[in-house]
């Protein structure tokens, strides 16, 4: 019969069977692995294990195939721990845009660690940090980013960064924003972009306040 | 009629690259990142993609890397970033990207190097 | 909701029957990057309805206010709630169907194409439900797909809920289950019971697999693996950003190299993961794991 009743439809590769009993300290080696595959499934293995954070740390800075990093990364993700967030926000200075986009990602699901560190991030001297910073507010679920996104249309000299806080505001932003977003398009007289962008802004607050 | 992708992430720049494009007689498609734009790609054929860098997902360097490897994939392509870096556009050409602007783009330029490549095209 | 602030006056909320065209844009794209489940201009109606009720139950008194509290409320309680309203988990014979088109039309052919190793195609239903996906892909198969008459296929159906699977393996169904079913599909692989109800004939019930797996555990898919197709249609949307990415990645390792995984209608892997590749087929796009990670 060509319809075929799985006898055991649960199978397991040799290679994992063998790495599924692994303790922490052999699955830490197992991220130096040169096979990619083999780092992979050490990372998943290590996800929430706090113990593998340096090891992880160091194993990130040195991975060059997204699939593995990107587990490497999600591993980190479960970890309620400072250091994860300490580690990953120099990554946001990064050359590799993956890299960056990814870390963005985790740092958005870690509120509660990424916070305490968003005020200087926003003040950041690069203004690649800053928008990435403004990145991040967009999925972060704390109460302050609407505020947080206020003081970049207020403060911040760098177009593109008031750019990426405009386009949040978009979404999030309330009658309080409005003022500093009437203001925007005369600090950047030369970029009509901004104007576009602080008017459709005040428009969907504006409609949204009247509905 | 003429069809160009706009890829970003931001709500404001897809819209105001749209109302640009659409005044020089584009049909415009939008995505919000690089994977979306794939997906969309595996539908339509565009002749010009304004592609940004900084995208959730799947970046633009990526997505044009995979675009290009498409049989279809010969839209000219625009990659735009946020600051001048040389190595910015030397990044963008490696993905393969046609053109290299950079934000918050002007939109005269935008407008005239649009129009151009339909004038090209209509040649 | 724990970021709302408290509301004293007794004005009525200013909600009324419909959204505004911005709103529901905005709100359609938030919940697409959050869920990665994508509402058609059809679906507004539906949209609408729901969404309004929530936001005059959470007390919000404009939708720009529940928004804003939805969007950054650390919890994510709300859009938990939401998502549950938004969703409606039907499920009956030949849902979808072009999927199943899809399936025979272009996964399996490439399935077939690719394959270095011997032994069956394998399918992996997540979640079944109550069983009526896996058996309408056995069902599919065996009616519109030439080649099982000598390909071997094996089917296994997988849940979370113990009860909707004690249910599947019973494979008994009410009138609306089998309504996607033509009569004369029905009469050859079910059979009466009751006045109410129809029951798969035996060697069909006997030739899927049903199982218990959490896919949010490492510990439970870990044994998942080799599978040709996975057909796991709307399920990620249901967690959080953290749970999906692990969720993906446990997909990723339950499919061979170069397999295929199926989403709901409107589920898209673009706000999911990048692990897979889009491949965009007459009848359905899929996501395939990329033959190069072996």
């Amino acid at each position: 019969m060509p319809l075929t009743r799985s006898k055991s439809p649960t199978r397991s590769p040799l290679q994992e069977r063998r790495e599924s009993g692994r303790g922490v300290a052999e699955l830490i080696a197992q991220l130096q692995s040169d096979d990619a595959m083999q780092r992979r499934r050490a990372a998943r293995d290590l996800g929430g294990c706090v113990d593998a954070l340096p090891a992880l740390e160091h194993a990130l800075a040195r991975e060059t195939v997204t699939a593995t990093r990107q587990t490497m990364l999600t591993a980190l993700m479960s970890m309620d721990d400072e250091r994860v967030a300490t580690m990953l926000l120099p990554m946001l200075r990064s050359d590799d845009v993956a890299l960056r986009n990814d870390v963005i990602e985790v740092l958005q699901s870690l509120p509660g660690l990424v916070a305490p560190h968003m005020s200087s991030l926003l003040e950041d001297e690069d203004s690649d940090v800053r928008i990435f910073a403004v990145n991040i507010l967009e999925s972060l679920r704390h109460p302050d980013v609407p505020r947080w996104l206020q003081a970049v249309i207020e403060h911040d000299e760098h177009v593109n960064v008031c750019a990426a806080a405009v386009d949040v505001l978009t979404d999030v932003g309330d009658v309080s924003a409005l003022p500093a977003l009437d203001r925007l398009p005369q600090r950047f007289p030369d970029h009509p972009f901004i104007h576009f962008a602080a008017n459709m802004a005040a428009e969907g607050i504006r409609r949204g306040d009247d509905a | 009629m003429n069809k160009a992708l706009v890829i970003d992430d931001a709500r404001t720049v897809r819209q105001y690259h749209r109302e640009l494009l659409e005044s020089v007689g584009y049909a415009v498609h939008e995505a919000f990142n690089g994977i979306e734009a794939l997906e969309i790609c595996g539908a339509e054929t565009f002749d010009l993609l304004v592609v940004d860098v900084n995208m959730p997902k799947l970046n633009g360097y990526d997505f044009l890397q995979s675009y290009r490897e498409r049989d279809d994939g010969h839209a000219v392509a625009i990659m735009v970033t946020t600051e001048a870096r040389p190595d910015d556009a030397l990044q963008a050409m490696q993905a393969g990207a046609n053109l290299h602007l950079v934000k918050p783009v002007n939109p005269e330029t935008l407008k005239q190097l649009a129009q151009l490549l339909r004038a090209e095209e209509a040649a | 909701m724990a970021t709302m602030p408290d509301r004293i006056d007794e004005q009525q909320p200013k909600v009324d029957g419909r959204l505004s065209d911005a709103d529901f844009r905005t709100f359609r794209e938030f919940y697409y990057r959050k869920t990665g489940n994508w509402f058609d201009d059809n679906k507004r109606y539906f949209v609408d309805k729901r969404l309004l009720e929530r936001i005059r139950e959470s007390g919000a008194e404009s939708f720009r206010a529940y928004f804003t509290s939805l969007r950054f409320e650390a919890s994510g309680r709300e859009l938990q709630m939401l998502t549950n309203l938004m969703t409606v988990n039907e499920t009956y014979f030949y849902r979808e169907d072009y999927q199943l088109r899809c399936l025979v039309a272009d996964i399996l052919p490439q399935v077939l194409r690719h394959r270095s190793r011997t032994g069956p195609i394998r399918i992996w239903s997540l979640p079944c439900s109550t069983g009526e996906e896996p058996y309408s892909l056995a069902i599919y198969l065996l009616e519109h797909w030439p080649d099982i008459e000598h390909v071997d296929v094996e089917i296994v159906g997988s849940d979370i809920d113990t009860v909707a699977l004690e249910k599947a393996r019973a494979g008994r169904y009410g009138r609306r289950s089998l309504n996607g079913l033509p009569d004369a599909v029905r009469e050859r692989y079910f059979e009466p019971d009751g006045p109410q109800h129809h029951r798969l004939v035996d060697w069909l019930r006997d030739a899927i697999t049903f199982t218990r797996v959490n896919i949010a555990d490492v510990r439970d898919t870990r044994a998942y693996r080799d599978f040709d197709v996975i057909f796991c249609r709307n399920l990620l949307i249901y967690f959080d950003e953290a749970s999906r990415r692990k969720a993906a990645e446990q997909l990723f390792d339950a499919l061979r190299p170069g397999g295929f995984i199926c989403l709901g209608h409107s589920e898209f892997m673009s706000r999911i993961s990048p692990l897979f590749t889009p491949r965009r087929f007459t009848d359905a796009i899929v996501y395939q794991r990329p033959e190069n990670t072996r």
